[in-house]
């Protein structure tokens, strides 16, 4: 049976908030290390630079401490970037595509999204972060491991795969690229080994990414910028890997096309082909030499524009308007715009952070 | 519930203690809570998911009983379905003075579009809830006819389930008739109406207004049993009066229709041009043949209170047979006779609009104070063609489980009739419960719950 083209975008959009949720709440999990200054605080700015939501923070609150980024980022249901907004955008799509996903898919995110709502601001403290975190991030992971045995294996699971690696592979080139000018302190001169402060940023970085484990197997000696970044953007086996990300897309959507004869989708298609391409053709070394931050700000742009012709392929999207005009709000019910329709302008404001 | 036929099932009951029965229902409601199994409650900030409170304590109904109650469903599609066509086509009922032709012709809900089209097996309600309530004689009436969009078969089955999960040790060799396979039937119905050039692989879809409806639940259950898409207004274009939906390969011809979207709100074109639910030119493409559509267009003039009065002199006129299950005595006050009688025991009935603010102006007459009589003889006196009178039912009641007791509440019971070439009634149906003590009230806004309804098999 041919697959609603609404249908495709919602399971799409599933997969994306599911896999942003488990992201975030790695992040917020590392938080502790992560955020360190040179001084040895913990920076709980950094986060909201992170996100680029510095003024959707400052709209309500005065000061970036513990208390104020965890609550933004954990259950401020006004906060489109909170871990409540993403699983509830993630139900949302999950309820209208409860035809098409299997009950106990959908019955985990309900599940899921029920207890989250339950949550009081004083069980998400510093203290508590650790083991709300590891339990979202176990959500997540039973969503994916329940999706894996019980999706039915037709368009569907096609289009929630591209969904969650073009999702993965975008947060992968964000955690670098936010640590990427404390870890490469000057173009070319980065020292070989680092300081003792950057090890322990790396790693947090890896760990972050779970490859902490997986990158010492490769490198039981030594850790530098450049064998951490190129992990996490080139190692063929790491999961979380940019390439291994790309990999997959390309292989879900030329598979999509030749299996169900799809007509649609040769643009995105050469996208992919060209960001695999580009990926696979220079080393770390010359990637940091010219400026990592510019090659994963093209990354992240790439994938954007993926997204947008994969919407237009197979979603009936329409393309962007020229910018000057604001694109009118076509969707019949608020909500679903709400759940779906602003992923893609969210991915924007996040590959401006510097 | 003091019948043969229940004898084992209250044995069955009585030996499960009272602590186990609690804990039963208390993972009923969560269970139901979890799968979502809901319908929305708009408060005053947000929609809210609530769920239809489940009472565990079955219905059961004998096979002799249900024989009857399925005959008297039949007869009265059969005959809703004749009048359909007869008022669409030759209007004889209304030349033959059975019913007053301006309360068809005058009817918001006729469509004067439909008159002289075909549809397939003369069938215009292919879905259709007929809701029942049982005197103090035990005698089943029927109270009103939903022939339009009818909610509630999506808890009948899924009440099962649960039911099936929480209590196998009732339910064995009970000999239950079973109610999961509403989805195949329905579907079968919707490819027996499908138009002959869809071939022999018709596209089924269930149209939906969207998942801010209160009975998105049902819909997709309905979608998901059926296997059919459920589509919304916008994933479906009319081309060549062709109806398509918009799929990842391009537009998709589509020819069955279960559409639980109002007549008004179909077609802007065709109907009400502010509505954005629908689909333009659809109506174009059904009166081409192109596409079916369950229910038909224009079937809410045979569900309202004022034509629902004379249904018993419809099954007599169409089918020359006396009703299998009776109306709820009713007077129709436009006739001289039974405006008298209202008025001379308004103190004793039920005094309601027919007009389509339905629900709204009812006097019930033993609840009603002096003022409010005089009031209401005022209005009949008026305006009498838009009344109708009924005695108070005296609904029976069913063992129901209340804070952790047993206590006797208020029972209706909506049934469910398929028709595609014929018609096929769920074995079962949807029991609503009043919850509250004393009230006849079984809606789920104010209190009600529902229950399992049990039809037992024939074993003679």
């Amino acid at each position: 049976m041919n697959l609603l083209a609404r249908y495709a975008e919602c399971i799409f959009w599933m997969a994306r908030y599911m896999e942003r949720a488990e992201n975030l709440a790695r992040i917020l999990d590392v938080q502790e290390t992560f955020a360190r200054d040179s001084k040895g605080d913990i920076n709980w700015l950094s986060i909201v630079q992170l996100y680029a939501d510095e003024t959707a923070f400052f709209e309500r609150h005065s000061e970036a401490t513990a208390e104020t980024v965890i609550q933004f980022y954990v259950l401020d249901p006004q906060n489109t970037s909170s871990l409540t907004s993403m699983i509830r955008a993630a139900r949302e799509n999950a309820r209208i595509l409860r035809p098409w996903i299997s009950t106990e898919m959908w019955t985990q995110i309900n599940v899921f999204y029920n207890k989250l709502l339950e949550l009081k601001p004083k069980d998400v403290t510093a203290r508590g972060l650790g083991r709300i975190c590891a339990w979202i991030k176990e959500e997540c992971q039973t969503h994916t491991g329940i999706t894996e045995g019980t999706f039915y294996r037709d368009q569907g699971w096609y289009f929630y795969q591209m969904g969650k690696y073009i999702e993965r592979a975008d947060q992968t080139t964000r955690l670098l690229d936010i640590k990427y000018h404390t870890l490469v302190p000057t173009v070319g001169d980065a020292p070989p080994d680092g300081s003792t402060l950057d090890v322990s940023q790396w790693c947090t970085v890896l760990r972050s990414a779970a490859g902490y484990h997986a990158f010492r197997r490769v490198y039981p000696r030594g850790m530098s910028p450049a064998t951490v970044a190129g992990f996490m953007l080139f190692n063929e086996g790491f999961p979380r890997s940019v390439v291994m990300c790309v990999r997959q897309i390309d292989g879900f959507l030329t598979r999509l096309r030749s299996r169900y004869s799809l007509r649609r989708g040769a643009a995105a298609m050469e996208s992919v082909d060209e960001l695999l391409g580009a990926l696979l053709s220079r080393p770390i070394e010359a990637v940091i030499r010219e400026g990592l931050h510019d090659y994963l700000d093209w990354v992240q742009r790439q994938l954007i524009l993926i997204t947008s012709e994969i919407g237009q392929a197979f979603f009936g999207l329409e393309p962007p308007a020229p910018p000057a005009v604001e694109a009118p709000a076509t969707s019949q019910s608020g909500g679903q715009s709400q759940s779906q329709g602003d992923g893609q302008g969210q991915s924007q404001t996040q590959a401006a952070v510097p | 519930m003091e019948a043969a036929h229940t004898a084992l099932i209250r044995e069955r009951l009585a030996a499960i203690d009272f602590d186990d029965l609690r804990r039963r229902a208390a993972d009923v409601e969560r269970e139901l809570y979890n799968l979502g199994i809901t319908f929305l409650v708009y408060s005053e900030k947000d929609a809210v998911d609530r769920i239809l409170p489940f009472d565990i304590i079955p219905r059961v109904i004998s096979a002799q009983e249900w024989a009857h109650l399925d005959a008297g469903v039949q007869q009265r599609v059969a005959t809703l379905n004749l009048f359909l066509h007869d008022i669409y086509h030759d209007q004889k009922i209304l030349k033959d003075g059975i019913i007053p032709p301006e309360l068809v012709l005058g009817n918001p809900n006729f469509r004067p579009q439909m008159v002289g089209l075909d549809i397939p097996h003369n069938t215009y309600i292919h879905i259709m809830g007929v809701d029942l309530v049982r005197d103090r004689h035990g005698t089943f009436r029927v109270l009103e006819d939903n022939g339009r969009v009818p909610s509630g078969v999506s808890y009948v089955v899924e009440n099962r389930h649960m039911m099936q999960r929480i209590f196998p040790d009732l339910m064995q060799g009970i000999g239950i008739r079973p109610v999961d396979n509403y989805g195949h039937k329905l579907l079968e119905a919707l490819y027996e109406i499908a138009p002959a050039s869809a071939g022999d692989d018709p596209q089924g879809a269930l149209l939906s207004p969207g998942a801010y409806n209160s009975a998105y639940f049902e819909h997709i259950f309905l979608a998901r049993e059926m296997g059919v898409p459920l589509v919304e207004g916008r994933d479906l274009v009319v081309e060549n009066d062709r109806v398509y939906m918009k799929t990842t390969d391009g537009l998709a011809p589509v020819h069955s229709i279960y559409r639980r979207i109002g007549d008004d709100f179909l077609d802007p074109r065709a109907f009400n041009p502010d509505s954005l639910l629908g689909v333009p030119g659809i109506f174009d493409a059904y009166r081409k043949g192109n596409v079916a559509l369950a229910n038909a267009i224009g079937t809410g003039v045979a569900d309202d209170k004022a034509v629902y009065c004379y249904v018993p002199r419809m099954i007599k006129y169409y089918l020359d047979q006396d009703p299998i299950i009776p109306n709820v005595d009713t007077r129709i006050c436009r006739e001289p006779d039974a405006l008298q009688y209202t008025l001379d025991h308004l103190d004793e009935l039920v005094v309601k609009p027919v007009g389509e603010a339905g629900g709204y102006g009812i006097t019930i007459g033993p609840r009603a104070s002096k003022a409010e009589l005089e009031d209401c003889r005022t209005k009949l006196l008026a305006d009498p063609a838009n009344y109708i009178s009924q005695p108070v039912v005296d609904l029976s009641v069913c063992p129901t489980m209340v804070d952790g007791d047993i206590e006797p509440r208020h029972v209706d019971l909506r049934p469910f009739a398929i028709t595609g070439s014929k018609t096929w009634v769920l074995p079962g149906g949807l029991t609503r419960v009043a919850l509250k003590r004393g009230t006849l009230i079984v809606n789920s806004s104010q209190g009600g719950g529902s229950k399992d309804t049990w039809v037992l098999e024939d074993r003679a």
